[in-house]
């Protein structure tokens, strides 16, 4: 079960992880046993460069964080480096009231493996900071200079706290990194982290003062198709955008969604200017609209969408798809992946075009990743 | 000492668990004994670099609350009799 050539879906839910494996045909599941049953487990990443390295983050309010490994595809594990220590003297950044609040570590929220080389990983935690390992997980090394931005005192957290969810590696230049920041935005490093810019220009953001900020927007989740490194697609709390300047500039490509609120944004393996959302009714509903599960489609870069529902509940769903809980595998017939806060996770074997429940009654799903095993 | 279920899985151990904590043993040398004996622990009781117990973990023994007792305590006579558990029991917190 653990060795095969087809996909293992890799699912962190509120009680555990959940490892789901099929063939290349996708439509005959295994479903593990519960792995660290009980824990909440925010992420579980596996190594392009070797899917048998396998990174979780488990936690739980009692005894905080742990960051566990694998070397064996997910079969034995290993408790690793937990250290998260902010480099130096860690500063304020605002609070919901918008006084000073210090920076305090709750958890990792994201762990990224690099593609780069198998034994660096990076975690994004909050309160929002970047590390990074370069001993697959054993120390953690703060990149300061992304928290010590002179923006920093002026961030402010998001609903769901002030959080490091999203890391991405241009896969054809080392030096360059991505990340995201709820309620910051969007910084870039071109100096393999050492120093961040603010790229947010073309958000707009009519929940803070000044919609055109240089900071504080509260960008969900970044998504880059790995041949087209300079292309970027964004879901914003409200808005889709994409960027063709690796984020220099952003443009809105909602177009004819039903709602742009959203969590995840993903890419189609092998058509870049195919991207899927799951439109969200709004902020302050976290339900999918009108009672139906629907993932919205674009198949020319955004500004026009499709519905696609086959095999997806169309009455009486009333679920969430957090940022994280979104993937797809890179088999001929691009996978698509994605869970829910009702605990389903379902699968599309043909880029979206119709679906099955992979599994219906799992915790809460918080992150969803696949491996595409040779 | 007794751990919570979540713990015992984590450090690979299953029931009560003895530490050798020198001739007096405090709250405090108990905790470093355990963690110097199951590494995988440090940080779950007490924030590794504060040393402070994580807010929802408690200490009891012998029907005691020790949760807020300065950490230099000594343990009771019963727990170092071996009568009685020194136990880390995690808060009822959450639902």
């Amino acid at each position: 079960m653990w060795h095969m050539s087809g996909v293992r879906v890799l699912v962190g839910t509120r009680k555990g992880v959940f490892v789901l494996t099929a063939d290349e045909g996708r439509s005959d599941w295994t479903v593990s046993e519960p792995l660290f049953s009980g824990w909440e487990i925010y992420h579980v990443a596996g190594s392009r460069l070797d899917p048998d390295r396998i990174y979780a983050s488990q936690s739980t309010g009692w005894f905080g964080q742990l960051i566990q490994r694998s070397d064996d595809g997910g079969k034995t594990w290993e408790p690793v480096g937990k250290e998260f220590r902010y480099d130096g003297e860690p500063g304020t950044h605002q609070w919901y009231d918008g006084t000073p609040h210090p920076w305090e570590f709750a958890r990792v929220w994201h762990l990224e493996p690099s593609v780069h080389d198998v034994d660096t990983v990076y975690a994004g935690v909050e309160d929002a900071a970047l590390f990074r390992s370069t001993d697959g997980g054993g120390s953690w090394q703060e990149l300061p200079g992304l928290r010590t931005h002179d923006s920093a005192p002026s961030w402010q957290p998001g609903a769901g706290g002030m959080c490091l969810h999203t890391v991405i590696e241009d896969p054809s230049d080392p030096l360059r990194l991505f990340t995201a920041i709820s309620a910051a935005g969007v910084f870039r490093s071109d100096d393999g982290g050492a120093s961040w810019l603010p790229k947010n220009r073309g958000l707009r953001s009519g929940q803070i003062p000044d919609e055109d900020a240089e900071v504080g927007h509260c960008v969900h989740r970044l998504a880059m198709h790995p041949d087209r490194p300079q292309t970027l697609f964004m879901q914003k709390h409200w808005d889709v955008m994409r960027s063709d300047d690796a984020g220099d500039n952003w443009r809105e490509v909602s177009g004819n969604l039903p709602t742009d609120f959203g969590f995840p944004i993903a890419v189609h393996a092998h058509e870049p200017e195919t991207v899927y959302v799951v439109p969200i009714t709004s902020d302050s509903e976290h339900v999918v609209m009108d009672g139906k599960l629907r993932v919205y489609r674009s198949r020319t870069g955004g500004d026009q969408w499709e519905p696609l529902t086959a095999g997806l509940p169309q009455e009486n769903c009333y679920v969430n798809v957090l940022r994280d809980a979104m993937a797809v595998d890179s088999l001929d017939s691009c996978g698509l992946y994605f869970g829910t806060t009702g605990g389903q996770v379902y699968a599309s074997s043909d880029a979206g075009d119709s679906w099955a429940p992979i599994v219906r009654d799992l915790p809460a799903v918080l992150s969803v990743e696949v491996q595409t095993l040779p | 000492m007794v751990l919570p279920a979540h713990l015992r899985s984590l450090a690979n151990l299953s029931g009560e668990v003895t530490v050798v904590a020198g001739d007096e043993p405090t709250i405090r040398s108990v905790l470093d004994a355990l963690e110097r004996a199951h590494p995988a622990l440090r940080g779950t009781i007490r924030d590794q670099e504060s040393g402070k117990r994580r807010p929802f973990v408690r200490y009891y023994a012998c029907s005691e609350d020790l949760s807020h007792e300065p950490v230099s305590t000594p343990l009771p006579p019963e727990v170092l009799a071996g009568k009685e558990p020194f136990l880390v029991v995690g808060a009822m917190a959450g639902g």
